[in-house]
Formats: C-alpha cells, structure tokens, sequence
C-alpha cells in the first residue's frame, strides 16, 4: 500500500454565514495526483489556504505525512516541504526572474542560516555581511540550480532571468511562479490554475511539464479548469461544489456523475446541446 | 468625587472634538482607504480662517462657523482635486506621501502668513459655568457638545437618505462595482472630502475657541488623535470613528487626572498601539475577517533603477573625501556635515521603507534613541564619545527594533500609523522619564566628538568623520542588498502572502530590517549630539521623520546612492538658492507632492 501523504479530515472553513469548505475529506497519496474541479466560488482555492496554512480552519485536521500540521504558519509548511502557486500570479514584481526562484529555495539556505537559537537571526544578518566561502558556494549553487529549473520552460524564462517580474507577459509569470516552487524541492505540490490565461500552446507546453514532474514522482494537487488537461493528467478527480465534496474518482467516472454534471458540467452541456441544435 | 465628573465632562468635550476630525478620517478611508495626513492642516486652516473672522471681521458666531465650515471645504476640494485624484490610478503609497506633503505646506502658508507664535482665539459666548451636580459646565461645552451631536445626525441622514450618500456607501462597500453601476467616483470623492474638510476646520475653531489659543503646532496633534480615534473605532467605520473619539477623550481625560497633564498624548498613542496589536481591524470589527484580498507587488512604483558605473562612484567619493583639501569655506564643509548626518539616517529609512516596504514616519525616534544613549553614556560614564556613538547605534538598533515590533504584524498605511505613534511615544517617555533624560531641561554639556583620545573639534575634522562613517554604513548596506538578505527584504515589500509561504518570517527579516537601519540611525543620532552638544525630547521631531521621507523618495526607495544623493540635494539646494529657513520645509513639502505626481520611482529609481 502507498504511504498517504497529505490527509485531510472534515476540513472545514466559514466566512460568516458563509460555509466556503464544509467536511472535506481527502487522502492523497505520494507520488499521485489529485486534481480538485469545481465552479469559481466552490471553495477551492480556500481548501488550498487551509492546507497551506494562510488560512486557519474552524474545524477538522490536515496531516501531511502523519504529522498532524493544522493552523501551522506557512512559513512553517514551507519548510515542511509544501511548496504552492496562487491563482492570481503571486510573483515579486520588482525582483529579477532569478531572484524570484530563488526565493523559492530559502527553506533550503544552510550555510547563511545557522539554526542555533535566539542569535540565530543575528548571526544570518552576520554571514551575510561577511560571505564567508561556505555561503558563497551555497550561494553560487543554488544559481546553478535555479538555471537548470528555467530550462524546463524552454525558452520562455532562461533569455529574461535578470528581468523584473513585472515586466513579464502573463503566462511567464505562473511560469516563474511554478520554477519558484519547484526551487523549494517540494514534497507536495499544490497547483492554483497554472493554466490560467494561457493560449491552447502554452497549455500544452504546461500539461507537458505537470505531466513531467509527475512521472518524476512528485504528489500533486491541482486546481484546474481545463478538463481535458484534468482528465489527462489525474490519478482521481474530486468536485467541489458550494464547499462541499460532490464526487470522487477516476476522471471518466466523475464526469459521468449526474450530480457533477447538474452542478459544474451541466450548464455548459445544455448550452452545448443547444447550439448543437 | 466633583472632580471626577469634571473631568469626565470634559473627556466627553474633548472626544466630540476629536470625533469632527475622526469622522471626516473615516469617510475617506471608507471610499479611498486613504488615511489622509492633511486632516489636521485643515483644522489648523479652520482655526486661523476662524480667527481672521473673529478678531478681524468681527463676525458673530453663527456666521463665523459658516464662514469656516465653507473656507475649509474649499480648501478640501481643491486637495481632492489637484492633489490626490492626479494619484487614482499609481501606486498605494501615492496618496498617503501626498496628503503628507499636502499637510507640509498648509502648515507652513499658515505659518508664513500668522507667524508660528501662538494667537488668541475669543469664545464668542458668555464666560459663566452652569452647577450640574458635582461638576461644572460651559456654554462652549455645550456648544461642541451640540455642534457634535447636530453634525453626526446631520451626517446620519446625509448618507441614509440622500442619492449622494447612499452613492458614498455604495463606493465604501464596493469602488469597482459602485463605478459600473454608474456612480461618478470623483464626484463621491469630492464630497466626501469637502464634508471631512467642513468638520474639521469647524472642529479647529471650536479648539481654539475652548483653549482659548491657536498655533501651528497645533495640526501634526489633530492628525495623530483623529487618527487614533478612527482606528480605535476601526477605520472606515462612521459611528465607530465617533464613539473611538469619545472613549479616547476620556481615557486621555482621566490618565491626566491621574498622572498629569505632559501624559496626555502618551494615553492615547499607547490606546492607539494596544488597539492596532490586538485588533487592527478596531474594536467593533469580528476577530477573524476574511483574508486580505491578494495585492501583488503594487505598493512600490515598479522601475528599473538608474545603474551608476563603479568608477563614477568611486570619482564622486574620491572628490568629496579630499574637498576639504580644496579651497572650499567652513560654510560648504558645514553644510555636508548636515547632509552626511541626513544621509545616514536616509540610508537606514531607505533600507526600512524602501527595501523591505515598511514605511516608517517615526524615524527621528531612532536618532533621539542613539543620541541620549550616546549622551549619556559620555557624560554619566565617561565613555569615550567613539565608543559612545557605537552604543548608541547598538541601543538604536536594539531598543527601537523592540519599540517597533508590535507594528510588524500591519500593513501598508497602518505601518505609517503605528511608527509615527512609536515615534511620538518615544519622545514622551523622553519629556516625562526625568531621572534618566533630564526630561524637559535636556542634556547639555555633552563632550565634543573625539577619536582615540584627540578631539575633533575643526570642521575639517567633524567633515572627514562624518563623511567616512556614512561611507562605511552605505557600503556595508550595499552588501546586505546583494546578500540572500536583500532579496529576502524585497520579496517581503513585494508581496509578504508569497514569502511567507516560501518560508519567510516576517518577523524575524523586518527585524533584522530594523536593527540594520536602527544602527546606522542610532549612530547618525550619536554623532549629532555630540556635535550639537545640547539635546532635548524636541531636537528630533516628526519634521525630520518626513524629511527623511522625502530624501528617500527624492533618491529612490531602497536605493542607497539615491539616499545619498537625496540628503546632499535636500540639504544643499536650498544652501545654494539661500532660500530662507522658514521656507524650506514649504520647498521640502512641494518636493515630496512633485515627486509623487511625476517621479514616484525618484532620481535613481527604485531597487
């Protein structure tokens, strides 16, 4: 049996009057795919908040790997391994495309961050004066590694690595947001829309590489709208609708489901008919 | 027990004062979510607009108030229209530095035209008191108290009722959606912001009129209680702004019936702390709100900043390290000791407001930190002033990292909010702890700066120590921005939701951010008090904290050349058109407004 990874227990998060998730309940094993669907306002991007930790949830518990992490910080989960892209593009405008990923590896510094308590943060401030050798080859390879990673994405992002952020299209921005992620080495992986706004080429050049990093065995867990990439690319697919978990399971098997199509599927399929008509 | 409803009575006078500011404060932050600076400079204008009608135009009450409910509305439409709808569409910090330079300048034409010595302002009523049960009551009292109660319903009925204010709450609730919906935004804006003017300038007459005085100083005051009283209420929130005022009235009315009338102001900016740390959404919001919505990289005018080769660096300090050597006068070499000492706190401010995005206008608080440390270290123990001045630095950067870290958890113009209310706690601490500071009197007879035992008493001296010390610092931050350090601070400033969820503490960069800077500050404090060898709690005041400001805007945020330069052009242009004193800190105003309207990224740009 495959050792779960991320483990969610009756999760539940209210605005108000508002129930946003409402008992979710979720296992994710490693190295699978999970790909969370459902209309705008079902809730997942909240879910996503909770399990990442910029939201507390008012009710249930999320594990990842055993450990129960509810209402950890997120620079704590960062730490953990849970490496996240945000729906609306999250990049640091004013830094380089470089400095953007690199970021991404900071849970991952050593040499500069020494973890001796209370003067830990004074003796970083030190270090970084000072640049002893030891963090400057830290420093040196994590450059290297940053390069390796923009080569995923052809060449979208290694010609503009000393640009700011802000100046990119985009698309190249949700791209520099997922090498940001990937630099943390991630042990889970949540994916907000990495699609989206992007043109049917530059959704196949990102299915691609979801579809890549999966084969590497990376777990992911991804929020998409494009169901042909959905369907392609998950080991199970769970629909959200109104908070709440509607159906589970395989992609062809959910998009049969009469409840999903009445919530999600269902008004683009009478349009469809329509039209057709 | 007399007393008790006396100064209660009084608490509640004093509240309904502080509630005409708070409420136009409210407004606006309701539509613009703008905290607006230039309140208090309104109130000010109400004040003298109020004199001009009494003790010139001998104009009867009623009429008075009209009169100055209208000027100042006036002179609130026109901020609205020439100064802050230019900013709509840049970036968050626009409006906020705006409305700053905006209340520079009113304070000063003030200034300029009355003359910074106070003035009295007549009560226009019978001076007789009214017994009502232990304690006493005026006709003045229950003229604010009617002025504030006719104005709040007034008000009520206004955005209840009328087609303009229910356009006002709609854009309070939803700017986007109220503009699609066909509501003219500006015409909102203006609205507001000549009802907000109208309440505050009347707010200033009936000040004057109940202390019986008015003077300059009086405006920075108004804006900070105004402030406090809307965020206690929570900000944007209309009824919350009025009974925020009341309650402030009564604490700063009570705490000075316990402890004294110099802890007035210490009430309220420690209410004002308690109340951001614990609820920054203010006392009537629900504990958990909805999370912020997501706002990526807007805060700081995005560019590309101005790349200055090595060598042309290296030829500008190699010229300025041997002017001395040059025929040039004690004058010019005086005038850089200044800039040196500015640019030594631009440097830490550029690094705390431009690198890592906390804009702080409480930074005088640092230098006054590092100055009486340095002081008395000297004079009390006979530290050498070298060793002194490091002290003052490590105090600085240790104390005011400490003073600041509750505002680490705010953001954006609340950032501002909390350092200018650190700021001004820190200068009270100073007038009221007699035993250390010698309060009120100050510290004189502070040695001279010196070096290994030889004093440095020539200007050529104090020139090159200064000129090396601030070189020293600029490299040394230099090196921090290229280290994983500067990046870190920048993705901070950027988008502080992302770094987080990238493994970045805030507390622990922003204070990191502020020890740095808190050094170098210190140190430049240090220096200044040796050289001044007389200090007091006023030396470093708010002034300097938005002179600051505008040297690190002026050059760039987090750009450290550009504070440089910044400081030299600041402190020296004026010395070269030899424009008066009194109008310098009207050009410094003028600078800080032009440079938001049309160069936000500054000379050098932004890093």
């Amino acid at each position: 049996m495959s050792t779960t990874m991320l483990s969610l227990h009756a999760l539940t998060r209210r605005f108000g009057g508002l129930t946003a998730v409402d008992a979710i309940d979720l296992d994710l094993a490693k190295g699978e795919l999970i790909s969370i669907i459902g209309p705008n306002g079902a809730g997942k991007t909240t879910l996503f908040n909770l399990v990442t930790g910029l939201d507390r949830p008012d009710a249930g518990t999320v594990r990842f790997e055993g450990l129960d992490i509810t209402g950890l910080s997120p620079e704590r989960l960062a730490a953990e391994g849970i490496a996240r892209t945000f729906q609306l593009g999250r990049v640091f405008g004013n830094l380089s495309v470089m400095d953007n990923v690199l970021i991404g590896a900071h849970t991952r510094l050593r040499a500069v961050k020494p973890a001796v308590p209370v003067i830990g943060p004074l003796l970083e401030l030190g270090l970084a004066l000072l640049r002893p050798a030891s963090v400057k080859a830290e420093e040196e390879r994590l450059r290297e590694e940053v390069k390796v990673i923009l080569a995923r994405f052809g060449e979208r992002l290694l010609p503009r690595i000393d640009q700011p952020a802000y100046s990119l299209s985009y698309a190249n921005r949700r791209r520099v947001e997922i090498a940001r992620a990937l630099a943390l080495r991630p042990r889970l992986l949540l994916l907000d829309e990495p699609t989206a706004g992007m043109n049917p080429t530059e959704t196949t050049e990102m299915q691609g590489l979801v579809a890549e990093l999966k084969a590497e065995g990376l777990t992911i867990l991804l929020i998409e709208h494009k169901l042909e990439m959905v369907m392609r690319l998950s080991d199970r697919v769970i629909v959200m609708d109104e908070g709440k978990k509607i159906a589970e399971g395989p992609g062809e098997a959910v998009r049969g489901d009469p409840k999903v199509i009445e919530a999600y599927l269902g008004h683009g399929l009478t349009t469809k008919q329509e039209s057709a008509a | 027990m007399s007393s008790w409803l006396d100064y209660t009575i009084n608490g509640l006078i004093v509240g309904n004062v502080y509630a005409l500011v708070a409420v136009g404060l409210a407004l606006i932050f309701g539509v613009s979510r703008l905290i607006n600076f230039a309140q208090g400079s309104i109130y000010l204008v109400g004040a003298y607009i109020g004199w001009v009608a009494v003790v010139q135009l001998h104009t009867p009450l009623p009429l008075t108030i009209i009169v100055v409910a209208v000027a100042a509305a006036l002179v609130g439409l026109i901020i609205e229209r020439f100064g802050l709808r230019p900013l709509q569409n840049s970036v968050r910090i626009a409006p906020l530095l705006a409305t700053i330079g905006i209340s520079f300048v009113l304070d000063q034409l003030v200034m300029l035209t009355f003359s910074p010595n106070p003035r009295a302002l007549p009560s226009q009523l019978p001076d007789v008191r009214f017994q009502i049960g232990g304690g006493t009551i005026g006709p003045l009292d229950l003229l604010i108290a009617g002025v504030g109660i006719t104005s709040a319903l007034l008000l009520f009925v206004f955005l209840r009722y009328s087609k303009l204010g229910w356009a006002i709450r709609a854009t309070a609730q939803d700017r986007d959606a109220a503009m699609q919906m066909g509501v003219d935004v500006n015409r909102v804006n203006q609205a507001v912001f000549g009802i907000a003017a109208a309440l505050g300038g009347v707010s200033g007459l009936l000040v004057g009129m109940y202390y019986n005085q008015i003077d300059t100083a009086m405006s920075l005051q108004a804006t900070l209680k105004g402030v406090v009283a809307e965020v206690v209420g929570g900000a944007g929130n209309v009824p919350g702004a009025v009974i925020g005022s009341l309650l402030l009235g009564l604490v700063e009315s009570y705490g000075v019936a316990v402890f004294g009338t110099s802890y007035r102001n210490l009430f309220a900016f420690l209410l004002l702390v308690v109340v951001l740390v614990l609820r920054p959404n203010g006392l009537f919001a629900s504990a958990r709100q909805a999370p912020p919505e997501p706002l990526t990289g807007t805060f700081i005018a995005p560019s590309r900043p101005v790349r200055i080769p090595r060598w042309a660096l290296l030829v500008a300090t190699g010229i300025f390290a041997i002017l001395p050597l040059l025929p040039v006068s004690f004058y010019v070499l005086q005038t850089l000791i200044n800039a040196w000492l500015l640019g030594m706190l631009a440097l830490s401010l550029t690094l705390v407001a431009g690198t890592i995005g906390q804009v702080s206008l409480g930074h005088a608080a640092l230098l006054a930190i590092g100055a009486y440390t340095s002081a008395l270290l000297s004079l009390t123990f006979a530290v050498p002033v070298g060793l002194a001045i490091i002290g003052g630095g490590l105090m600085s950067a240790a104390l005011g990292t400490a003073l600041i870290s509750p505002s680490f958890r705010l953001r954006g113009h609340y950032v501002s909010i909390a350092t200018l209310a650190i700021g001004e706690i820190v200068s009270l601490v100073i007038l009221n702890w007699e035993s250390v500071t010698r309060g009120p009197i100050g510290i004189s007879g502070i040695p001279p700066l010196s070096l290994a035992g030889y004093e440095l008493v020539s200007p050529i001296s104090i020139y090159c120590f200064s000129f090396i010390v601030m070189v020293v610092l600029a490299l040394l931050q230099g090196r921090l921005l290229g280290s994983h350090l500067g990046r870190s601070f920048r993705a901070i400033r950027d988008d502080d939701i992302a770094a987080r969820a990238y493994g970045l503490s805030l507390n622990r960069y922003k204070s990191l951010a502020f020890i740095f800077g808190g050094f170098a500050a210190g140190v430049s404090g240090g220096i200044a008090a040796h050289l001044y060898s007389y200090i007091n709690h006023e030396t470093f005041n708010t002034q300097q904290s938005i002179l600051a400001l505008t040297v690190v805007i002026l050059g760039g945020l987090g750009n450290v050349v550009g504070a440089i330069v910044g400081a030299v052009a600041l402190v020296g242009l004026p010395e070269v058109f030899r424009i008066a004193a009194e109008y310098r800190i009207l050009i410094y105003g003028i600078v800080l407004l032009l440079l938001v309207r049309f160069r936000p990224q500054g000379l050098l740009g932004t890093m």
